[in-house]
């Protein structure tokens, strides 16, 4: 599996209420919600984002609520993928139990530009900045988790666990 | 290599001797726990992937508290689900409009939660109950959906941080203090993925109510869960409230620590997060030329009763600045009750504040005590991030209840112990 896009790029310490701010969270639809994503910290975000375009942050991204409509959101406008150096714990729990594929790697996140063309192989790991032709490895999840991932989030994998008792 | 007092509890959960850190764990869930903002989406993964009964109704807890009493027709539509599966499934701690409070002040009021537990719940503050000896975490609607079906989740094993306490707080210092000087030292991320175990002489000191603030705000930390011991405090508490048997459990002497680190509670001043981020703390004492609109006294972190005494204690017989908003909300239908009882909510209406019915409402920006633009708040909440109480450019000031409340006095940020 592969993405690639145009890089969307954010500081350290994205929290869940700017990705989706709590006035919408009386609504689970995923698409009313991916078209409030990020406004309070970016406008254009939603105006802009094209399918499989990417998103790079910083320390803690998703620091805050609980809030699965976060990753939801950032799923359903499009982005097909996360790149920061490290990922609030809630918020990467979420993320792999709904399907959005999040990478940690301080390195591609310092160095990859808003606006750069980034593909990720996500069999490998490896981020390539396809503006700059920099590489970057990413850390790879742990087998537990990317059982989780191949079976499509986590109710999936606990229904083929269920299954095969 | 010894276990922490987290370690202990996930590793009896996992049915194991020993854990270590990083290990991943499948761990059995004494409570599973939603609102009415997490909960409808549980339950839309719980009913898409097929499951037609929860694992047992009687360790399921779904509190409406978020928006509730609804403020409009789509957080209505959205109680009215989380009603509806409550009553198909028979869910025995299902609390409604009348009997709800905050989750987080109400499952340990009612004894749904208790020592040696093991609970997740589908809000980010579910890390209070370690004030109980319990490890309590919070997780995301999927989780709520799995666990409600198999009761068990899968953890990581946390590392620690261990936090020596002594001596004891100062007068109108409190346990919110503690930890928005915790934060103010390790950061937002200062304790990402690990737990904050608490420990030492000072813990002695410190009120139920102040430990489940202090471990209300391990998530600000980054944290995965905040822990106290179980010692004669936790013990009273628990006794005739718990509803199920508590476990005690034990650090071992040679539990392994990444980081130690110690507090003298006596040093302690009331202290104050600026926005945007809890980590930027000052104290409160230096606050005096931030002029403000409003004050919030109440949420999960500070709603509790001692809240609600040490903000009558400064607010009794005088009136609040002319330019502020007070807004007061106990945070359980108990401690609402307990204020009118003790002449308390006379005396907070008497100095020009309002007293709501419990409800997050204003903390997340939900509704009732939103801002406009250029505003400024002090709350007694535990977070203000860009927005987090309404307009992109409103301003939260994060403090206790005794802060809070000398603020509204004085319009501006006020060390309560000048009033």
């Amino acid at each position: 599996m592969n993405a690639k896009g145009h890089v969307f790029k954010y500081p350290d310490n994205v929290d869940t209420d700017v990705i989706i701010p709590a006035r919408y969270l009386n609504t689970q639809d995923a698409r009313e919600l991916a078209s409030h994503c990020m406004e309070d910290i970016d406008k254009d975000f939603v105006r802009k984002v094209q399918p499989g375009d990417v998103m790079v942050g910083g320390w803690n991204f998703g620091c805050g609520s609980s809030r699965e409509h976060a990753p939801l959101c950032i799923k359903t406008s499009g982005i097909s993928v996360v790149i920061a150096k490290s990922f609030a714990r809630i918020f990467y729990r979420n993320s792999i139990n709904i399907g959005l594929p999040i990478l940690e790697c301080e390195a591609a996140a310092d160095a990859i530009q808003a606006g750069d063309l980034v593909s990720v192989d996500f069999d490998t790991g490896v981020i390539t900045d396809e503006t700059t032709g920099a590489t970057f490895q990413a850390e790879p999840f742990p087998p537990f988790i990317q059982e989780i991932i191949a079976a499509g989030g986590l109710m999936n994998s606990i229904k083929a666990k269920a299954a095969n008792k | 290599m010894g276990m922490t007092l987290t370690q202990k509890i996930l590793a009896a959960h996992a049915g194991l001797d020993q854990v270590k850190a990083g290990q991943l764990i499948n761990a059995k869930l004494d409570i599973v726990l939603g609102n009415d903002i997490t909960t409808p989406v549980a339950i839309n993964e719980f009913e898409k992937a097929g499951f037609d009964s929860v694992f047992d109704k009687e360790h399921i807890a779904i509190v409406l508290d978020h928006f509730v009493p609804n403020k409009d027709i789509k957080s209505a539509t959205q109680s009215k689900q989380c009603r509806t599966f409550a009553n198909k499934y028979d869910i025995l701690n299902f609390y409604d409009v009348g009997q709800m409070g905050i989750e987080h002040a109400l499952l340990p009021e009612k004894g749904i939660v208790t020592a040696g537990d093991c609970v997740i719940g589908a809000d980010s503050h579910t890390c209070t109950y370690g004030a109980l000896g319990a490890f309590s975490t919070g997780v995301g609607s999927t989780d709520m959906a799995a666990g409600m079906a198999t009761g068990m989740a899968w953890f990581k094993v946390p590392a620690a941080i261990r936090f020596v306490l002594t001596g004891s707080l100062p007068e109108r210092v409190s346990g919110k203090d503690l930890i928005l000087s915790i934060i103010g030292q390790i950061g937002v991320d200062g304790a990402l993925y690990k737990s904050m175990e608490f420990t030492g002489p000072g813990v002695a000191s410190l009120s139920m109510d102040d430990r489940l603030c202090v471990c209300n705000m391990a998530i600000e930390a980054g944290a995965k869960n905040g822990i106290f011991p179980v010692d004669d405090v936790t013990k009273a508490y628990l006794q005739g409230r718990s509803q199920r048997t508590p476990v005690y459990y034990e650090a071992d002497p040679d539990a392994e620590y990444e980081q130690t680190i110690e507090i003298d509670l006596s040093k302690l001043v009331p202290t104050v997060s600026y926005p945007h981020l809890p980590e930027n703390t000052h104290p409160a004492s230096e606050g005096s030329g931030i002029k403000i609109d409003q004050v919030v006294i109440g949420s999960c972190t500070n709603g509790r009763l001692e809240d609600m005494e040490a903000a009558y204690n400064i607010l009794k017989g005088k009136h609040i600045a002319k330019e502020v908003r007070g807004i007061i909300i106990p945070a359980t239908m108990a401690v609402y009750k307990e204020c009118i009882r003790r002449g308390w909510t006379e005396a907070f209406i008497d100095a020009g504040c309002i007293v709501s019915t419990p409800t997050c409402g204003p903390c997340l920006g939900g509704y009732m005590g939103i801002l406009a633009e250029g505003e400024r708040c002090v709350s007694t909440t535990n977070r203000n991030f860009v927005g987090r109480m309404g307009h992109v450019k409103s301003e939260v000031y994060l403090a206790s209840p005794a802060t809070a409340a000398a603020s509204a006095l004085t319009g501006t940020i006020t060390d309560p112990r000048t009033v």
